[in-house]
Order: structure tokens, then C-alpha cells, then sequence
């Protein structure tokens, strides 16, 4: 009797520990299956006529994916695979280009001339004050 | 690594001993190679063969071919139909290999200089005119 009821526990603990062990696998699958996406949804296919990697099937953006995810695996965080693929390919390869120098004026363009119409406004109204 | 290196810093398997070696030990001893993405399922390759048969003919690069996305058996028969230009040559089964060196598809050929920077890239099957550039960089 004692024998089974040993028998029934290390089974009920060897089952326990599995489904753990697998419920943290699929979640850890989980986790890299949804970073891959939120990195392909930011990346042109270059080869495709305005999809993204991620909307893509193409040979291009099918072996981009599974670059991505073996950089993934290999700890890559989400700004080195950015940085190393604009190395490969250019800035055009990214949908959000990020601030650098070569994109310094297209970050500070809208909000320079926002200024720049603010202060003609401004000037405007206020030489109107002056003047009556 | 400067703007026109390629990365090279990767494992690579042979296709004929399915040796794995580190992509850096491939590029020595040469002032140039030339690397050539092909498939044997790619037309355009095969239109490309006589060309780079004319090269490892006719100049001092090490001929390096990547077999992008194909199978041993019909990558064999490719080369034995069409001819072996190559010094050697690498399986991309998954086309991540191609995506290190900043590639879009097949058929893609990079001539690189000794200290990894891309010489000239070109997107597409050779042509004379490609033959010819590279035949006169490799050769000065």
C-alpha cells in the first residue's frame, strides 16, 4: 500500500515538473515569437512593393525572419539587430529611422518650421497691438 | 568595421565535406574574392556559370559560392552540368547567410578586397561588362 502511494506521488511530481518545465518553453517561444514580430512590422522588404517584412512571404523577408529569430537566441537586443541590419542595408530598410545625424533634419524640420510659423504669427499679432 | 565591410564573423558548413568553419579563417591569404550567391533551382544562375567559369580562368580571386536555399543532391548535379568555378562553397540552407552579407536574393555576387570591403556589389546574373570590371580590379 505504502509502495503505491509513493509510486502515485513521484508520478503526480514528475508531472508537475513537466508541465512546468513545457508551460515555460511555450512561453518563452511566446515572448521571441512576439519580438520578432514587433521587429519585422518595423522593417521594409526591400523587395516588395510597400510590405513590410512582416506582411511579406517573400524568399527575402522569409529568411529575414529567421535571421531575426536566431538573433534573438543569440541574446541580440533589439537595437543591435536595427543598428546591424541599416549596416547592411541602409537606413531605408527601417519604417522609423530613429534620430541620427543623416536623420538629425527630418526630426527637426516640422518642428523648426512649427516655430518659425509660431514666431511670424506671434510677430504679426503683436505689431497689430502696437500699431492700434 | 567600417561602412563597407562586410560582416564575416559566422559559421559556415561546406557543401561537399560538411566541414563547419568560422567565415573569417575562409578569407586569407588573397587580395580578392569574389562571393556568389546561386541555387540550383535559379535560371539566371545558370546563365551566369560560363561567366564565373571565364573568372576563376582568368584572374587571382578565391571563387567562394554560397548555395542559397537548395539541396546537396541537385547543388552536385548543378555544378557538375554547368561546371565548378568555385574554390569553395557554403550551404545557406536557411538564406541567413545571405542576409550577413547584406544580400536581397539569388543570384548576388560581392568582390571583396582583403580587409572585407565590398569592391562592388552586384544584384543579378554577371555580365560581360560586370567580367570585365572585375577582371581589371583583380588583375591591377
Amino acid at each position: 500500500m505504502k509502495s503505491k502511494i509513493f509510486l502515485t506521488i513521484k508520478i503526480l511530481i514528475i508531472f508537475i515538473l513537466i508541465s512546468f518545465n513545457l508551460k515555460n518553453i511555450a512561453m518563452a517561444s511566446t515572448f521571441s515569437e512576439e519580438q520578432t514580430i514587433n521587429i519585422t512590422k518595423n522593417l521594409r522588404c526591400l523587395i516588395c512593393q510597400g510590405q513590410t517584412i512582416h506582411e511579406s512571404n517573400s524568399d527575402f523577408a522569409e529568411s529575414m525572419k529567421k535571421y531575426i529569430k536566431g538573433e534573438l537566441e543569440n541574446g541580440k537586443t533589439n537595437d543591435e539587430i536595427f543598428s546591424s541590419l541599416i549596416e547592411k542595408y541602409g537606413q531605408w530598410i527601417v519604417y522609423d529611422p530613429g534620430i541620427s545625424k543623416n536623420t538629425l533634419l527630418l526630426w527637426t524640420l516640422p518642428l523648426l518650421l512649427f516655430l518659425i510659423g509660431g514666431a511670424i504669427i506671434a510677430n504679426r499679432i503683436f505689431k497689430k497691438d502696437y500699431e492700434n | 568595421m567600417s561602412e563597407n565591410q562586410i560582416f564575416t564573423d559566422f559559421e559556415v558548413v561546406g557543401l561537399i565535406e560538411e566541414k563547419q568553419i568560422n567565415f573569417n579563417e575562409v578569407l586569407t591569404g588573397k587580395n580578392f574574392y569574389l562571393i556568389n550567391i546561386w541555387s540550383s533551382w535559379c535560371e539566371p544562375c545558370k546563365d551566369e556559370s560560363e561567366y564565373l567559369l571565364e573568372l576563376k580562368k582568368n584572374t587571382p580571386v578565391m571563387m567562394i559560392g554560397i548555395n542559397y536555399k537548395d539541396n546537396k543532391k541537385n547543388a552536385l548535379n548543378f555544378l557538375k552540368l554547368y561546371g565548378n568555378p568555385f574554390d569553395q562553397i557554403f550551404i545557406d540552407k536557411q538564406g541567413t547567410i545571405s542576409i550577413n552579407f547584406g544580400a536581397y536574393g539569388v543570384p548576388e555576387t560581392f568582390l571583396i578586397n582583403e580587409e572585407n570591403e565590398v569592391l562592388k556589389k552586384y544584384i543579378g546574373p554577371l555580365n560581360d561588362e560586370d567580367v570585365y570590371e572585375i577582371k581589371n580590379i583583380s588583375n591591377n
